[in-house]
């Protein structure tokens, strides 16, 4: 996986001239002991990303703090969108440094308060951030323990830590806080070089399952999102929207808008508001603008999109090119090629794209549900010609994200209307704008050409994708001939997908890893095998064959005809850095079309996992949120129209759809990898492959709706 | 035309000035900032502005204030009693049925609405009672879970 230009894509459109100084996190914050440190490789990606962007810190991006009480804080511009990593983090920083859990405090996202961070998205947060902040933790602990053996004339060596006590090894009565030695001190440490952190092994806290730590917030109503903030004079702001992407406003006649008693009309350019107190005099006052819009005529439905798309198809790119596939077709017995096509699937979080932003004459402050708060900071003061130290970015509690919060466009609109009225305004989108501005998965086509010998061996692979990226598209098994050529860069295709499109939840990897465990289940039939044994014939790669051994035992596999079996699928993947194997049992309505997926098992190998409950409930969360995009999420279209508005017909997963979920966490000694989306790239080809074990219908599409059920099964 | 409305809101008395066509959801959102109560949807698709009114699970975005005049709200805020949580907020917490936590106001009132009409549901009947509230994360598995011991606590505390 080329990590370096997904960060690439996903940065585009954040650049900004201006010049940021460091702030000074001294003034703002008292005593205690600071460490400095920065998630290298997420500061080498931005580096690389060379003159055209603000200039950096080349030192920190993140520190940790003790407090004078003892207490611990990190400041990190990550935040929490209900992947637990409040919890994880906190985790991991209480053991390193040999606190209580219970004394770490995660201070998330604020630009004020935190230094510059890219964003939360691609599983990035434990595996790049974590071993940083271990690093650091490390640091912090060796300064406690030199202060603990000047205090008390003890040999470092003899030193021990429970819970913020140093203790003499030797003589327990000798003992001091860390409470006590960070009190009256101002100790601040670069984490520079890798100071050796502990030995997986050693973690206590670490690998032990730990339940969420907002969840008293969150049943009891008082956790705020950006939509449930309330200032003093705040207005809710409904913004006029063009009735497809890219048409241009001709004229608007807010006249009648303006009759709505209390309406504030703002019309700035394209930028035609209704504000109200109230939000529902606002969307009246909305609904009275009469505007004339000059719509771009684009050639492009949910009828012709696949046709469409290859038209308009990019160069390809070739950038894995193994062996000489004319060689592998030499010894080949069958040849095998297929078409995969994935349609367009929307991010759908409960929270549509919600920001309050208040300009005070001086300082812009917007509290909004980002994945991206510093990007958004820097738009909205390239947007409004602010100085970046100006604007501050608060991410409350966001509901869901998935990728599709890295956008910020309401920030950016909360931010304008604040700064042209001086009040506070709440741009809360509705659910039809939340769909029309969502940042699509990319519709997405791929070619796969391969062959097997009369062994059953998969003798070469010639891989094509379109628009999805090349994310998840790696081989995977042990093939000596192959080649790799991707066809757009990265999710986005400017001008060609009639909307946004943009990063969703293991970003092409679903696409991807459709196409390739839909054709290997294909040889596999083919060639007579069984397709757990198929798979284990072609795999080198230690890593895979452990999970997908794992999910076999959990599911008792027995080898069995396809098709004609009793509905039992099997797929695995790679994402984040980590492996998956999963194994689904469906039940096919021949009548219907419908699927019912029964029973998914799924093993995971995430090296070292560091919350084993969280990384268990993100794994349930990628199973049933992947149902949707398997079997029913369509996005329908019609040139930049978006035809989808809300939950009525876009068909996102229900209870009576919920299989039932065995997973199981294969622990490593080995720096924690990702785990936020790894079980979803699965889901597609895993229920696909069952779907044809039951019934001998092969599905080529997502979403493999019960029409298109219908119609391969009657092609069987 | 602002009218007075009257009606009992998480164990008080309340009366409001307004028109009654005004949607429950933005009243307690904006008149009595109980922000607890989500915008999900705005059709009644999603569940995420359930509340109570005289004990059944309703969609706020889809009723109006003038249709709970008189009667008995109870929103996610008023739920439990003091700091004692309500019997599905703590199977809540114990199941750990909840991510992002957007949904969650709203699952927790339509299950405890599902409980008053029926306090000993099958596993059936809890998808079925529960198959309209919409969840994004995909923590299905675990607010089933959380409602059905929450459902056997409730029947064996009586």
């Amino acid at each position: 996986m080329d990590e370096r230009k997904d960060y690439q894509d996903y940065i585009e459109g954040h650049k900004s001239a201006s010049d940021i100084k460091r702030r000074d996190f001294f003034r703002l914050l008292g005593g205690g002991i600071y460490v400095f440190f920065h998630a290298g490789a997420a500061l080498d990606l931005m580096a690389a990303e060379g003159e055209q962007r603000r200039e950096l810190p080349d030192d920190f991006n993140a520190f940790l703090r003790i407090h004078e009480d003892g207490k611990v804080s990190c400041y990190t511009g990550k935040i929490e969108m209900g992947q637990g990593v409040n919890t994880g983090l906190a985790m991991m920083l209480a053991d390193e440094l040999d606190v209580a859990y219970d004394d770490v405090k995660m201070v998330m996202g604020d630009t004020d308060l935190c230094p510059w961070d890219m964003g939360t998205f691609g599983s990035l947060t434990t595996r790049m951030f974590g071993p940083s902040m271990l690093a650091a933790a490390a640091e912090a602990r060796m300064v406690l323990l030199e202060l603990a053996s000047e205090k008390l004339g003890i040999e470092i060596d003899n030193l021990d830590v429970v819970k913020g006590v140093v203790y003499n090894r030797k003589k327990k009565s000798e003992k001091i806080t860390y409470a006590q030695l960070v009190s009256g001190q101002r100790i601040t440490r670069f984490a520079k070089e890798k100071p050796e952190v502990k030995d997986y092994s050693k973690y206590k806290i670490m690998g032990q399952p730990k339940f969420r730590s907002d969840s008293l917030e969150k049943v009891t109503g008082k956790a705020k999102y950006s939509g449930d903030l309330r200032l003093e004079g705040m207005v809710y702001a409904r913004l006029l929207r063009p009735p497809s992407h890219d048409a241009k406003l001709l004229s608007v006649d807010i006249s009648e808008a303006e009759k709505v008693d209390g309406v504030q009309i703002v019309k700035d350019g394209d930028l035609v508001a209704a504000l109200h107190e109230d939000p529902e005099q606002a969307e009246k006052a909305r609904n009275l603008f009469k505007a004339e819009f000059e719509e771009v005529d684009k050639a492009v439905d949910n009828g012709n999109l696949f046709d469409y798309l290859k038209e308009k198809a990019p160069e390809g790119n070739v950038n894995i090119d193994l062996g000489d596939l004319s060689v592998g077709k030499d010894t080949t017995s069958t040849v095998f090629e297929n078409e995969f096509h994935d349609g367009y699937v929307a991010h759908s979080p409960m929270e549509p794209h919600t920001a309050m932003a208040y300009f005070d004459g001086d300082k812009m402050t917007v509290w909004a549900g980002t994945q991206t708060p510093f990007p958004a900071q820097s738009n909205i003061a390239r947007i409004l010609g602010m100085d970046e130290a100006k604007v501050r970015v608060k991410p409350p509690y966001l509901g869901g994200g998935f990728g599709g919060k890295s956008a910020h466009q309401q920030a950016v609109e909360a931010a304008q209307l604040a700064k042209i009225t001086g009040k506070p305004v709440m741009v809360d989108w509705n659910r039809q704008e939340e769909f029309f501005y969502d940042t699509f998965r990319p519709a997405a086509i791929v070619k796969v050409n391969s062959g097997i010998d009369n062994s059953g061996k998969i003798t070469f692979w010639d891989y094509h994708v379109y628009y999805a990226g090349d994310r998840g598209s790696e081989t995977m098994y042990d093939v000596p001939h192959q080649k790799r050529t991707v066809y757009g860069r990265g999710w986005r295709a400017p001008g060609i997908h009639p909307f946004a499109t943009g990063a969703w939840r293991g970003p092409g990897n679903s696409t991807n890893t459709f196409a390739r465990e839909t054709q290997v289940d294909i040889m596999a039939g083919k060639a007579g095998m069984d397709p757990v044994e198929f798979r284990l014939k072609n795999l080198k790669d230690k890593r895979a064959i452990d999970v997908l051994e794992a999910v076999a035992e959990m599911a008792d596999w027995k080898p069995q005809k396809s098709p004609g079996g009793s509905g039992y699928g099997v797929a695995i993947g790679a994402d984040a850095g980590t492996y998956v194997a999963h194994i689904a049992r469906v039940d096919v309505d021949k009548e219907t079309g419908e699927v019912k997926v029964l029973k998914v098992w799924v093993a995971q190998e995430m090296g070292f996992c560091v919350n084993p409950q969280g990384a268990t409930i993100q794994m349930e969360g990628c199973i049933n949120m992947g149902l949707g995009y398997a079997l029913k999420e369509v996005v329908e279209f019609e040139g930049g129209q978006v035809k989808t508005s809300n939950f009525d017909t876009y068909d996102i997963p229900r209870f009576s759809w919920i299989p039932e979920i065995e997973t199981k966490i294969l622990q490593r000694n080995a720096p924690p990898q990702g785990g936020g989306e790894p079980a979803i790239v699965c889901m597609g080809a895993v229920i696909g492959n069952a779907i044809y074990n039951q019934t001998g219908a092969r599905l080529y599409e997502m979403a493999m709706t019960p029409e298109r059920v219908l119609a391969a099964l009657k092609k069987v | 035309m602002k009218e007075k409305i009257e009606f009992t809101l998480n164990g008080k008395n309340v009366s409001v000035e307004l028109e009654k066509s005004k949607k429950l959801l933005w009243v307690l959102r904006t008149h009595f900032s109980l922000a607890g109560t989500k915008y999900g949807c705005g059709e009644g698709y999603c569940g995420s502005c359930t509340v109570l009114v005289d004990n059944s699970a309703i969609r706020s975005c889809a009723t109006t204030i003038g249709e709970v005049a008189g009667k008995n709200v109870i929103t996610i805020e008023g739920l439990a009693e003091g700091e004692k949580l309500h019997p599905v907020q703590q199977a809540f917490v114990d199941h750990d049925a909840l991510q992002c936590g957007y949904c969650t106001p709203g699952m927790i009132m339509n299950a405890v609405g599902l409980l008053n009409e029926k306090p000993s549901p099958t596993r059936k009947d809890i998808i079925t009672g529960m198959e309209d509230n919409l969840c994004r994360c995909g923590a299905h598995n675990r607010i089933l879970d959380a409602i059905e011991s929450a459902a056997t606590a409730m029947q064996n505390s009586k």
